[in-house]
């Protein structure tokens, strides 16, 4: 098989070099949640397919969930939000899929909810951005917090870690992170420049 | 209920469609033999079904470790546990049992390490006084290598180390960045760092027009859509179905193989999941390459008044002397690649640097060694797999390193400032693994529990296997080792730093899925199933040709000895059916 076989074969034959280079299938790739069947086993497709009928958190937990993927991931002058890119969806699918992140994110939102009502008289997204910061200062830098924030410390730890998945592996992140790979091409070692920037000429 | 027999013959029946199976199959095939291979899974071509080229957000996992424990896009059907097919431990024993039930087996989902075993690798006994001689030496399987390494294609450097015999390579691949990092590091303890040896096509294969040339994608573990790499079912199974002499009946489960009154093999029994019906085919020779394990299983439950022991078992050895390598490892971001250049540092899916084991044990408090394979650089950014989420430590790890102000901070946050961190600590990884020898055992054992069938009312495997004093010291010197490298390397390390209370890290026996020896190879009938070609000592038309054959592994990846030795099996039966002696 020579080279121009081979890209197709793997279904890419008739895109243009450039995108080729880039990796990109024009029109074919969004954030949706999708299905595949090609290559799965049979139990797979039909977990799938059962997942992302069902629905885990409610409204006011998505809401919730919603603000605190923004402000762990803003939009800034490189990329788009959490949102943007499709986090809450991303985290109420990966909840149903792997079960043991259910109760701490429900009992955790249920924690902070709690808080904010204590302290400001409003669930957490009722609260100002001034307040809602004022918590998660508490629970953000977990050697700075005190004991008696442990369980929001866990909790933000699990949101901050399942909104960078989401948002980190969408198409945005992949992008904003600079991944240059996932495309045919040819290795030929890491360019010079950079191997003399680290003193790696002769290693 | 009845049993559905046919009144066909093969030449050949072949249970089992991974390395072993597939090699043997695809050398009768090509011979004109008649065969018949039976699969317990379903047909696999990656053509088709690999997951090559998606990205993490074509999966709604995200390439988590939901169904896949390898990860979403990994491709291997099946893995630790299955659904309705267990199986039991005994003393306390944690042996851990990976099965892919799939066209290639676990050849499709490999890392493609391909190296061959070394002259003193095959004389353990001799050479390091621990374990057995095989009844075979080096020599004798030089030429199989030479001819899979031509057949398949492997890359590699000649080094010419007496141990670690070179093959007919083609171009290795370059290093990664991170990967120069710790090959620095690990040349500065004393270690020869060379190419990784992979049966990835670096170059087009002389000769081979149905397989391309890889194009860098660094996924090998998703199979290659256009036959790269090596798996069973593209390099072997589907060019011998090209024959015509070679027939695949997938989703085949065998419960065991039949026997004549005179103790020679007739054929195979086994359950067609599809309608869930028995089966009986009939064959003048029987080849078992369901895997190290699975094929002892099989033999154990074929009982007949002439095999009251389970087949081939006269020697009461079947199952025992199972070994796997000891594996270990350490990770570590380096700083020094904070806000690294971002280029396309996929490389190979295999291994791009490698170091043979570099000491020398009569010094040291255990036996032979281990090898060092060296990782890291600027992978796909994931969910799942072996590392998951790389960023994950980010948050941990930015409160002890200066900002991009050069001041520090807190560590955790959220915001901008945390968004930025991510950015910054990306591709900053790099690691090792540790993948050790370990002797074989005649007290580690897979044997039939008594009390447990699976959901084809097959008994199941109960496993029985404990670390050794020597597999727990090559442990603590990987530690060592990897302490030392740290230092060198300068980084945040990912591991804490394991003791005795973990066996220093030592991974669950299994874990390495290198598990070999159950139906070994040696000259006498009473401490070995098998002769040196593979064919049963009690059976003479009964051959075995996976990882069960081992006398005894080395701290080498089995695959390409499985092919060598497979290779062989099926010579020496072409040439027993010229003189008809099977």
């Amino acid at each position: 098989m020579n080279r121009r076989d081979s890209l197709k074969a793997i279904g890419i034959g008739t895109l243009t070099a450039g995108a080729v280079l880039t990796g990109c299938k024009p029109g074919e790739i969004t954030d949706e949640v999708q299905v595949a069947t090609t290559g799965r086993e049979a139990f797979e497709i039909a977990r799938d397919k059962t997942l992302v009928k069902e629905t885990y958190f409610d409204a006011h937990e998505m809401a919730t969930i919603t603000v605190l993927a923004d402000i762990i991931i803003p939009k800034d002058a490189k990329s788009g939000s959490a949102t943007d890119a499709k986090v809450p969806a991303f985290i109420e699918f990966i909840v149903k899929d792997e079960t043991q992140h259910q109760l701490p994110m429900r009992g955790g939102l249920r924690w902070l909810d709690v808080q904010c009502l204590n302290r400001f008289g409003n669930a957490f997204i009722d609260c100002t951005p001034k307040q809602q910061t004022t918590l998660l200062d508490e629970i953000a830098y977990p050697a700075l917090a005190k004991p008696n924030m442990q369980q929001g410390v866990a909790f933000f730890n699990k949101m901050r870690e399942l909104t960078a998945i989401g948002f980190f592996t969408s198409k945005i992140g992949i992008e904003d992170l600079g991944y240059k790979g996932n495309a045919p091409g040819k290795w030929e070692g890491v360019p010079q420049n950079v191997l003399k920037k680290y003193g790696l000429e002769n290693v | 209920m009845q049993i559905k027999k046919s009144s066909e013959v093969y030449d050949v029946v072949i249970i089992g469609s991974g390395a072993g199976g597939g090699m043997a199959g695809y050398v009768l095939a090509n011979a004109g033999v008649k065969v018949l291979m039976l699969e317990a899974g379903p047909f696999f071509d990656p053509a088709k079904d690999s997951q090559q080229l998606k990205w993490p957000y074509e999966s709604p996992r995200r390439g988590g470790n939901a169904t896949r424990p390898m990860g979403d896009f990994d491709a291997s059907y099946g893995g630790w546990q299955m659904d309705g097919e267990p199986y039991t431990q005994k003393d306390g024993s944690e042996f851990q049992w990976f099965r892919s039930r799939m066209l290639g087996g676990r050849t499709n989902h490999w890392a493609r390490i391909s190296l061959r075993m070394g002259p003193k690798d095959f004389k353990c006994k001799t050479a390091y006084g621990v374990g057995d001689d095989w009844p075979i030496t080096y020599d004798e399987i030089k030429p199989y290598y030479d001819k899979v390494d031509r057949l398949i294609g492997v890359y590699g450097s000649m080094e010419g180390l007496e141990n670690d015999p070179d093959g007919i390579f083609l171009p290795a691949p370059k290093p990664r960045l991170n990967e120069l990092f710790v090959k620095k590091a690990a040349t500065s303890l004393g270690a020869k760092v060379i190419a990784g040896r992979g049966s990835v096509l670096t170059a087009p294969l002389p000769g081979n027009k149905d397989r391309g040339a890889c194009f860098f994608c660094g996924q090998c573990n998703r199979s290659c859509k256009i036959y790269g790499d090596f798996s069973a079912s593209s390099c072997l199974v589907i060019p011998a179905m090209k024959t015509g002499n070679l027939k695949v009946i997938t989703n085949a489960v065998v419960r065991e193989i039949l026997t004549n009154g005179n103790g020679l093999a007739t054929g195979v029994s086994y359950i067609y999941k599809d309608d869930m019906q028995e089966y009986q085919v009939n064959a003048k020779t029987v080849i078992l390459a369901a895997s190290t394990c699975e094929s002892a299983r099989i033999l154990l439950n074929s009982k007949s008044p002439q095999h009251p022991n389970g087949l081939a078992n006269s020697s009461n050895i079947v199952g025992k002397y199972l070994h796997d390598s000891t594996q270990g490892g350490t990770a570590v971001i380096l700083p020094q690649l904070l806000d690294r250049d971002r280029f396309n540092e996929d490389g190979v899916g295999s291994l791009h640097l490698y170091a043979p084991w570099w000491l020398d044990s009569k010094k040291l408090d255990f036996p032979r060694g281990y090898h060092l394979e060296i990782f890291g650089g600027m992978m796909m950014p994931s969910y799942g797999g072996y590392f998951g989420f790389e960023g994950v430590t980010t948050p941990y790890l930015n409160g002890y390193l200066p900002g991009r102000d050069g001041k520090m901070k807190a560590g955790g946050g959220y915001g901008a400032g945390l968004k930025d961190d991510y950015r910054r600590f990306y591709g900053t990884m790099a690691g090792v693994g540790f993948h050790g020898a370990s002797t074989a055992k005649e007290d580690n054992y897979c044997e039939i529990d008594p009390g447990v069938v699976d959901k084809y009312g097959i008994p199941v495997l109960r496993f029985r296997y404990k670390w050794g004093t020597d597999d727990v010291n090559q442990a603590k010197h990987m530690q060592q080792t990897a302490g030392a490298m740290l230092k060198l390397l300068g980084g945040i390390p990912l591991m804490q730093p394991a003791g005795p209370e973990t066996n220093y890290g030592l991974d669950k026996p299994g874990k390495g899925i290198h598990e070999v020896g159950t139906i070994r190879m040696g000259d006498d009938p009473k401490k070995a199933p098998l002769n040196k070609w593979g064919q049963t000592h009690d059976c003479k038309n009964l051959f075995v040709t996976d990882g069960s054959v081992f006398t005894q592994q080395s701290e080498k990846n089995p695959t390409w000895t499985i092919l060598a030795l497979s290779m062989r099996t099926a010579e020496y039966l072409l040439e027993q059916r010229k003189k008809q002696n099977v």
